[in-house]
């Protein structure tokens, strides 16, 4: 027969102070502020796809998933099709991978294998602060910079040299899907480069090594030991950027051209599905106008959803627990 | 049988020949588990006062995980849990209306690595435990730190500055600075859990010193991988293998006399 | 050239290649800054930072408004979003056995990657839409919705990054996990935490999308969130976009201080961790 002293009785109520199955109610009070914090999160995405889906009910009872593949969008007379804006994002965020991917590799492959190691921090640091700065003032640069540049010197030059190509012909404004994705690329370039850079340097050390010994080149080496270790971990890097993009916003309204055109050439405006968005919601003209740009807005953002998991996904098999990917810059 | 027979003339109690005082803490027929794995199978020992109380045996023997049924941290970890009794005092420590974080300032444990907390200075590293301490304590806060970093041999080192941060301390002071804060709420136990194996000799002589002294206000069982050690500054010991206790009695007896072949095995470097 | 000697120029062209894109990724940074500090800083004065802004075709004036508008959404953002997510990321560290945690941290990399023009038209149907008009809480909201789930992973894991051991070393002195958890763990990972914060409201200061059609921008000086009112992202979009020199001229500037303001709270948060590193040896 044992008699709980006063030392160790707990307190008055049940549900004291034991770890074995009951907490004190201290305990049992930070649990639930916790979780109701931690509930929210998805409360919030599950209200946000509530409202995307009946905020854009009006125009898919409409249009249904024609939207997406007609292209007439003329407010006044109540027609919506979303196609340019479909295509112009794929497009646009296409266009910036090819310029991005091979100068983002080429800089996470100089940073890993060759950059002496003092300079691999400072450079690392410069990139991030591109990724710190604000869509706005890359679209503010490219109007004024950017666009005047191109249209004097390069999108002549490659009228000239590429004009035989569907996309280097007709007239050249400036504003165009080319600009656009210039900048885009600029912009996605530092996501590019870092999670490919974590991809390299996740690659052991061993691999290149053993190439070099066997009397391979530095280029050798990275070429046959190193990139095809991390070949999934870039693909999911491009992924990444490829998310990045489609959703960018102000840069490319702002060098677009906004125009709901499909066209062939890269000098030719055009619009994205962000772009739209952000010039037509304020001032939309009735509801159904509204609803059709919340109906683009839902696709937008499954597009993305689905493009974010399919890298996070290639990421997570290679770089594994260092968090690449699912970090915010 | 024969251990039947042994259990009834109390010679597998240790230091109950030594003393006719009742045992600090005691454990009947403990069982510790993960989950499914049974890493403690039925210990019964018993721990008199002020004395120091050696447990050792080969790393993975189990003798970690039953210190730490003793303060309740084993069910801490994931999956953890008991079956048996531990006293305190004659008290049932796992009843269901004890409360284990009061347990645990009765008993309190030092652990392998100094775990000081980086975000306090020293002074707010032994006052640590005295904040959560509901009982009433003679002496003021300042007091009461003064003189559990008097006991742990640190005072003189660290008066001057007792408001600075605890990690510009070296490794043998930040363990001694963990004993003071252990110390400090004035426990009836104090656990220790392999507290020099990450330490230098000369730490490691002066916190076995400390150990020894202790045990005047104190009961201390340390859990030890150094047989050395053990012999050094205990009164008993206990050997484990594989999660069982295949021995125990006084260090003397443990150490020149082993009843056990096992023991003996162990304590003559046959394995290890 | 015999074979060895096409290898080695071929890995010498490409060592070449890979620093020449080194400097191709480096010199948009260059050109932006400077171009942003040459046109952009003689427009800078004390009257630019205290004025408000003048009819066009006028002269002198200022963005007080927009600077305004600024500290307020991001400020009311940060009181709403900051607090959520820590409580969040402190959830998903503290039991990450639970079900809630793995949906919540999948929901969170969703919310993460998803545009800020969505979280707009979101904040739009939300309160907009009821409420029946613009306003700063709509477009604070928007930003606050942009902050949860960046503080919320920031957090989770610099909580993790925390050793067990020191969680221990509270409990066996007979803490409360609660008290465990917020005097101890806490504490101790807050460097980290306050770098997420600060990066996630840099973040957030330079965001316009979510802005455009929930704060709306204003000419006034506002200080009621009930009310439109203007941001520097918002000012840099439409004095850029506007038809005027002028305001192009204005645009420079307040993109600068945009920036500044951008670098600074990046720059404060990462000195906060080098600090925090440098004093725990």
């Amino acid at each position: 027969m044992t008699t709980i002293s006063a030392d160790l009785r707990a307190a008055t109520t049940p549900g004291a102070d034991t770890e074995l199955g009951r907490r004190s109610r201290g305990d049992m009070a930070f649990r639930a502020v916790l979780t109701l914090a931690a509930a929210s999160i998805p409360v919030l995405l599950g209200f946000l796809i509530y409202e995307l889906w009946s905020g854009s009910a009006l125009a898919r009872a409409r249009f249904g998933s024609s939207f997406v593949t007609s292209s007439a969008w003329d407010p006044v007379a109540e027609q919506f099709g979303a196609l340019p804006l479909v295509f112009g994002t794929i497009v646009s965020s296409l266009l910036a991978l090819v310029i991005a991917v091979p100068l983002s590799l080429g800089v996470a492959i100089y940073l890993t294998e060759f950059a002496p190691r003092v300079v691999r921090q400072p450079i690392a640091t410069m990139i991030g602060l591109l990724a710190a700065i604000p869509s706005v003032v890359y679209g503010l640069w490219g109007i004024f910079v950017l666009i005047p540049f191109l249209r004097s010197t390069i999108f002549p030059g490659l009228k000239s040299a590429l004009g035989f190509l569907p996309l280097f012909q007709g007239p050249i404004y400036g504003p165009s899907m080319l600009a656009a994705s210039v900048i885009l690329a600029i912009m996605v370039m530092p996501y590019v480069m870092s999670v490919s850079r974590e991809v390299l340097e996740a690659v052991p050390s061993g691999q290149r090594e053993a190439a070099l010994a066997m009397g391979a080149t530095r280029w050798e080496a990275v070429r046959t030991a190193v990139l095809p270790y991390a070949r999934s971990g870039i693909f999911g890097a491009i992924v990444l950027g490829l998310g990045r993009a489609l959703g960018e916003t102000m840069a490319v309204t702002m060098l677009i051209g906004n125009r709901h055109e499909i066209a062939a050439s890269l000098f030719a405006p055009g619009y994205t599905m962000a772009a739209a968005i952000a010039n037509e919601f304020a001032e939309a003209s009735g509801d159904l106008h509204l609803s059709a740009l919340t109906y683009v807005a839902f696709v937008l953002f499954v597009v993305t959803v689905l493009v974010n998991a399919g890298a996070r996904l290639l990421i997570w098999r290679v770089a594994r627990g260092s968090g690449a990917g699912s970090r915010a810059l | 049988m024969a251990e039947a027979v042994r259990d009834l003339i109390g010679l597998r109690l240790p230091g109950a020949a030594a003393s006719a005082r009742p045992p600090r803490m005691a454990t009947d027929k403990l069982s510790a588990m993960y989950g499914k794995f049974t890493a403690v199978k039925g210990v019964t020992l018993a721990f008199a006062p002020n004395q120091v109380h050696a447990l050792i045996g080969p790393s993975g023997c189990g003798k970690s995980t039953f210190l730490r049924t003793l303060n309740r941290m084993h069910e801490i970890t994931e999956g953890g849990w008991v079956t048996g009794r531990v006293l305190l005092d004659g008290e049932e420590i796992y009843g269901p209306r004890v409360s284990a974080m009061a347990l645990r300032r009765r008993v309190g444990m030092v652990f392998q690595r100094p775990t000081v907390f980086p975000t306090m200075s020293i002074f707010g590293n032994v006052a640590a435990g005295l904040k959560v301490d509901r009982r009433t304590h003679r002496g003021t806060l300042e007091e009461r730190v003064e003189q559990a970093l008097r006991q742990a041999a640190l005072w003189d080192e660290v008066k001057d500055r007792l408001h600075k941060s605890a990690t510009a301390l070296s490794g043998g002071q930040q363990q001694r600075l963990c004993i003071a804060r252990a110390l400090a709420p004035a426990p009836d136990v104090v656990l220790l859990d392999e507290p020099t194996s990450a330490l230098d000799p000369i730490a490691t002589q002066r916190i076995e010193e400390l150990a020894y002294q202790l045990k005047r206000d104190y009961t201390i069982i340390i859990v030890t991988h150094n047989m050395q050690q053990a012999a050094r500054i205990s009164d008993t010991t206990s050997f484990f293998y594989m999660g069982t206790l295949v021995e125990s009695g006084t260090t003397r007896q443990i150490f020149t006399n082993p009843a056990d072949p096992q023991t003996e095995a162990y304590i003559t470097g046959r394995f290890g | 050239m015999n074979r060895r000697e096409v290898r080695r120029f071929k890995s010498r062209v490409m060592t070449a290649a890979v620093m020449a894109c080194v400097v191709l990724a480096v010199l948009p940074l260059i050109l932006i800054l400077g171009t942003l500090i040459m046109r952009g800083a003689s427009s800078l004065s004390l009257a630019f930072f205290t004025k408000m802004p003048v009819p066009a075709g006028e002269s002198g004036g200022g963005v007080l408004n927009a600077i305004v508008g600024t500290l307020l959404m991001v400020g009311t953002a940060s009181l709403i979003g900051v607090p959520l997510g820590i409580a969040s990321g402190i959830y998903a560290a503290e039991y990450p056995g639970s079900r809630l945690t793995w949906v919540v941290r999948f929901v969170a990399d969703v919310l993460n990657g998803t545009p800020s023009i969505v979280i707009g038209v979101f904040a739009w149907t939300w309160i907009v839409a009821t409420q029946k008009h613009f306003s700063g809480f709509a477009g604070a909201a928007a930003l606050a919705i942009l902050m949860v789930p960046m503080v919320m992973r920031t957090t989770e894991e610099m909580i993790k990054l925390v050793p067990h051991s020191l969680r221990e070393a509270a409990l066996a002195l007979g803490y409360p996990r609660w008290r465990t958890t917020l005097q101890v763990v806490l504490m101790t990972g807050l460097p980290g935490i306050v770098t997420g914060t600060l990066l996630a409201v840099a973040r957030v200061a330079g965001e316009t999308a979510p802005l455009l059609f929930t704060a709306l921008g204003s000419q006034y000086l506002v200080t009621r969130l009930r009310e439109p009112m203007s941001a520097l992202p918002l000012t840099v979009f439409s004095y850029a976009t506007g038809p005027f020199e002028e305001w192009h001229r204005y645009a420079w500037a307040a993109a600068l201080v945009l920036i500044l303001l951008v670098f600074v709270l990046n720059i404060v948060a990462r000195v906060v961790t080098t600090r925090a590193s440098v004093s725990h040896g």
